[in-house]
């Protein structure tokens, strides 16, 4: 046994340590800019599962999934308490007024007259809303929480989804595939 | 006078704990053994809009909702399979705690194993180099000697410096 092996071994031991925190650096430092909140639904590029709910401006009105099928369009899920609804509200409204974008909303854990009362004084985005005061519809779609919104092509069909304030910068996420499923709508 | 007062705060107290304690509903089920699955499948699924909860700890809206889910579930027969299926077709593997092998967690799977491996590794290498050195480092009867020289004369003058004090 040559001195110069030992030596060479025990230098490389030294490094290991060195190695081994590196790679764990680079594997946490990967993690850092992930948002904790943003999940992978299992639903993206599957359909909306069947549904029956209410609509909220008439309650005898009952809303099923054939209702939201035809055009692309986008499934917004609101609620009164939630400030980050208020946020991106007048940004859906630019939505529809500028690009024309069919909103479905979904009045989720809300009470019927202040949602109301909000649609009135806010503007109604929505070409309709579905009532969902107890989050039933809200466990089908897999929503965890307020704001989110569902692009869902013309079949029903859940192509993406983004949890949080939709506004500019975060609509230009979305847009091209918009874009793309209106593009395919015309044809 | 003391006796009044004590009482005064301790129901004062209890009204204000009451709010938090009602927050976890509670669920009438047919049979003991319902109930335990329902118990096992909310300590077992995570909320998914808390992180570091499981349902039947959270307080939020959706875990409130997801366990009203669960009693139903259960009540209509369903398997634990299948609820833990609906669970991930919409909330994703997030929602276990005991995520399933594929692609995506195979560092969180392999990781553990992996390091043992190193660790044994560098454990062995470093026990064979330590052999290797104490061996090859040991000393031939003149430098034993020579060492044993060395010693004694460190000795002797250390002594000598303890006497002058």
């Amino acid at each position: 046994m040559s001195e110069k092996k030992i030596s060479r071994m025990q230098r490389w031991l030294l490094v290991l340590p060195m190695l081994m925190a590196f790679g764990l650096g680079l594997f946490l430092y990967q993690g850092l800019g992930k948002d904790p909140n943003k999940l992978e639904s299992s639903l993206l590029g599957q359909k909306i599962p069947s549904f029956i709910g209410e609509s909220l401006d008439e309650p005898v009105r009952a809303i099923a999934l054939d209702d939201i099928l035809g055009t692309p369009s986008l499934v917004n899920v609101w609620a009164t308490w939630c400030p980050t609804c208020k946020a991106e509200h007048a940004f859906l409204n630019e939505l529809v007024a500028t690009e024309g974008v069919r909103i479905i909303g979904v009045n989720y854990h809300d009470q019927r007259a202040p949602a109301q009362d909000w649609l009135l004084r806010l503007g109604n985005p929505y070409e309709f809303s579905i009532y969902d005061p107890k989050g039933q519809l809200g466990i089908e779609l897999g929503v965890i929480g307020a704001p989110e919104t569902y692009l869902v092509d013309a079949q029903g069909t859940i192509v993406d989804k983004h949890t949080g304030e939709l506004n500019a910068r975060t609509w230009g996420k979305l847009k091209p595939q918009y874009d793309a499923l209106m593009a395919q709508q015309g044809q | 006078m003391m006796k009044l007062l004590s009482a005064v705060l301790l129901s004062a107290l209890l009204t204000l704990a009451s709010p938090a304690r009602s927050a976890i509903e509670t669920y009438q089920f047919a049979s003991p053994d319902l109930a335990e699955r329902f118990t096992d499948l909310t300590e077992e699924l995570r909320c998914p809009k808390c992180q570091n909860q499981n349902l039947s700890d959270s307080d939020s809206i959706i875990s409130k909702d997801l366990r009203r889910q669960i009693k139903q579930m259960v009540d209509d027969g369903k398997s634990d399979d299948q609820i833990r299926t609906f669970m991930v077709q919409r909330y994703g593997d997030f929602i276990l705690y005991d995520p399933p092998f594929k692609l995506q967690t195979l560092v969180l799977w392999l990781a553990p194993a992996v390091l043992l491996v190193l660790g044994v590794l560098v454990v062995i290498l470093l026990r064979r180099g330590k052999d290797v050195s104490a061996t090859g480092a040991a000393l031939d009867d003149s430098e034993q000697a020579r060492l044993q020289a060395l010693i004694d004369a460190v000795k002797s003058d250390s002594n000598k410096e303890s006497n002058n004090d």
